[in-house]
């Protein structure tokens, strides 16, 4: 659909014929390039700007090397920075800690939470071998916690018994006693979607975190948000103290950049992706797969290698 | 709401300058991206303020109005209210879009509402692929009390929509309104499942569905150009529905969706409640945008 941004940078700079290094008005030629691909990609202003920024102080002065056309030079710094800033360090869930571990699901609506949360379960139990307990907290969206014990029903991940009446910090409290007294190793709690200047429900978010002390606090959210992603994971960093973020729908043609937006305004790494609607549709997130989408480039891994 | 209040303090701070220049238009542009209108949508509006008020000098209010104006422009042809037309029995409604979007909660508040006009509502739980989907439907249904034609999981979504309209028709009813599985419009077996609910129904109707609506959720960027497009070749969507519009996301990809496609945009969602269906209004839309009061 968009002309692919290594296609314009090379149209703009290898015009140049000079060799050696990089001018300061090659690399703000190829900085407006770079910024209208990332726009294009959802990324936060505020963010692709910083990141712009970045680049530049990178790419000034650098020499170009024989092998590759400044063009290709530059993609390289680009397609450096943007691994580095999405956090080119794996981290997996983090279950070093007395069990039962809680792992508690965050998110706006529709996000995509319950169908991660047995997503991680069926992870946990299949690959991981940890006997995991989930627990649906959502009390108001309909049919909630039924959609959850159908999804722990059909990959055999035990799901805590529905009972009617309960508040989410009451189901909060019956989860991880549960949690204690079956011996499971995780506790995995999905909570009701809310949007983040929704008070009531941020402090209701709290008060569960408080009850269930959990040892991660994922932030479950869609791949095809726009710029307002760096107000949703900020409110809910500064609400509840995320530890990590899971980016769902990354099967669609979205192309990311709400990823890099999330990850710079909260420094919370990335944990996995979802990939499917099916329960084993979660991998881990890698940087340079998603630095190359952003930056709408199938073909970036041969280029950086060359460069 | 927060967005709307940044947008505010990043005009007021516009202001102080008092004249129309570049930057300003630049500062302008920069409020338009980060409401998701895209750049090439935030650009053309703010070349239109360029070429009409350059270097004039203009208040605080005034530039907020100039902008949401420009904004109104562009979606007041847009904004036309779904109609049923009385003479079918059923219209029927076909409610489609990507995974998460707010296709069932929609239904419920549509329900809710075209039963408080009178008309008499039956609805199809097509979504039989998600988890509780259909619990789902069937509890709105009792919400608004409409009965619910539904299946077991994992059943033939086309084959139970052309029963269900069969169903509506010989009781008689006003609306049948269809649910759908969520899906990515990339996925095209997923995509072709949905041509087949549209080419079932014609079977029995060749006018049948009588309406299309596409969910659109308000926090997704630019890939609601996407969105808009593909499920509008496959399932020939015939009107919009933006979700969520009570959270900070402003919904401003819909400014170049209405630019591009020309589709009825019939309302807004602005909260889970059975209420919370609003209809589309392109002044009240443009002015958040802008950063107004609505
Ligand atoms: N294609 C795709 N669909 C997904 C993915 N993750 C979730 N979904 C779908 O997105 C929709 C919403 O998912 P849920 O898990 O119900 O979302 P939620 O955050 O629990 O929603 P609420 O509880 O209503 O806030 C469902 O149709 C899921 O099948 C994903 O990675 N890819
Ligand atoms: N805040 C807010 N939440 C909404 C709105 N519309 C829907 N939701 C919520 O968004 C979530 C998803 O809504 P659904 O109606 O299940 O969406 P769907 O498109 O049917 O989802 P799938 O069938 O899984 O594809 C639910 O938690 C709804 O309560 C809205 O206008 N505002
Ligand atoms: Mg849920
Ligand atoms: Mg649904």
């Amino acid at each position: 659909m968009f002309e692919s941004l290594s296609e314009r940078l090379s149209g703009i700079l290898d015009k140049l014929t000079r060799r050696g290094a990089l001018t300061e008005e090659d690399v703000n030629a190829a900085m407006r390039e770079v910024r209208r691909a990332l726009l294009e990609a959802d990324v936060a202003l505020d963010v692709v700007r910083s990141f712009t920024d970045k680049v530049r102080a990178r790419a000034v002065g650098q020499e170009v090397i024989r092998s590759v056309t400044p063009g290709q030079q530059v993609i390289k710094i680009v397609h450096d920075t943007l691994v580095d800033m999405l956090g080119s360090d794996a981290r997996p869930i983090d279950l070093e800690a007395p069990a039962p571990v809680a792992i508690m699901m965050v998110g706006l609506q529709g996000s995509g939470k319950t169908t991660t949360t047995a997503k991680i379960g069926l992870r946990l139990t299949a690959r991981s071998r940890r006997k995991v307990l989930l627990a649906s907290l959502d009390t108001r969206r309909p049919a909630a916690q039924e959609q959850l014990r159908v999804l722990g029903a059909q990959n055999d991940v035990d799901t805590l018994p529905i009972v009617a009446g309960q508040s989410p910090t009451q189901i909060a409290e019956r989860a991880m006693t549960a949690g204690r007294l079956g011996g499971y190793d995780v506790v995995i709690l999905d909570t009701a979607g809310r949007i983040h200047i929704d008070e009531q429900l941020m402090l209701e978010m709290a008060e569960i975190k408080r009850v269930a002390k959990p040892h991660e606090i994922l932030l479950v959210a869609d791949a095809l948000t726009g710029q307002d992603a760096v107000n949703l994971a900020k409110s809910f960093d500064e609400r509840v103290g995320l530890t990590g973020i899971v980016l769902t729908r990354m099967d669609g043609d979205g192309r990311g950049g709400a990823a890099l937006s999330m990850r710079a305004v909260t420094g919370k790494p990335i944990k996995l992706i979802g990939v499917g609607e099916k329960a084993d549709a979660l991998e881990d997130f890698d940087p340079a797969r998603i630095a190359g989408r952003i930056l709408g480039m199938g073909d970036i891994v041969a280029l950086v290698e060359r460069a | 709401a927060r967005t709307s209040s940044s947008l505010t303090t990043g005009i007021t701070a516009i202001f102080t300058k008092r004249k129309l220049d570049a930057a300003t238009l630049e500062e302008l542009e920069d409020v338009l991206i980060q409401a998701d209108l895209g750049l090439d949508t935030a650009m053309r509006i703010t070349e239109t303020l360029r070429r009409d008020r350059f270097d004039k000098e203009i208040s605080d209010e005034e530039v907020r109005a100039v902008l949401a104006a420009e904004v109104e422009k562009v979606l007041a042809p847009h904004a036309v209210p779904l109609t049923i037309d009385p003479a079918k029995k059923p219209h029927v409604v076909l409610v489609v879009g990507v995974n998460g979007t707010g296709k069932t909660t929609t239904i419920g508040k549509l329900s809710a509402e075209l039963t408080r006009a009178g008309r008499s509502v039956i609805l199809c739980a097509g979504d039989t692929f998600r988890a509780a989907a259909i619990d789902q439907l069937r509890i709105w249904g009792g919400r608004v009390g409409a009965p619910v034609i539904a299946r077991e999981p994992g059943a033939d979504a086309a084959g139970l929509a052309f029963d269900a309209l069969k169903q509506a028709r010989d009781e008689g009813r006003d609306v049948l309104i269809i649910d759908t599985a969520g899906r990515l419009q990339n996925k095209a077996e997923l995509m072709a499942e949905l041509e087949k609910i549209v080419r079932v129904l014609k079977k029995q109707d060749p006018e049948a569905p009588h309406s299309v609506l596409l969910t659109l959720d308000a926090t997704t960027g630019q890939n609601a150009l996407n969105q808009v497009e593909i499920f509008g070749r496959v399932a020939g969507v015939t009107g919009l529905v933006m979700t969520k519009l009570d959270g900070t996301a402003r919904g401003g990809i819909l400014v170049a969706i209405a630019a591009k496609f020309k589709l009825p945009i019939h309302y807004i969602g602005v909260g889970e409640g059975i209420d919370d269906l609003e209809p589309f209004d392109a002044a009240d839309f443009a002015k958040a945008i802008a950063g107004l009061e609505r």
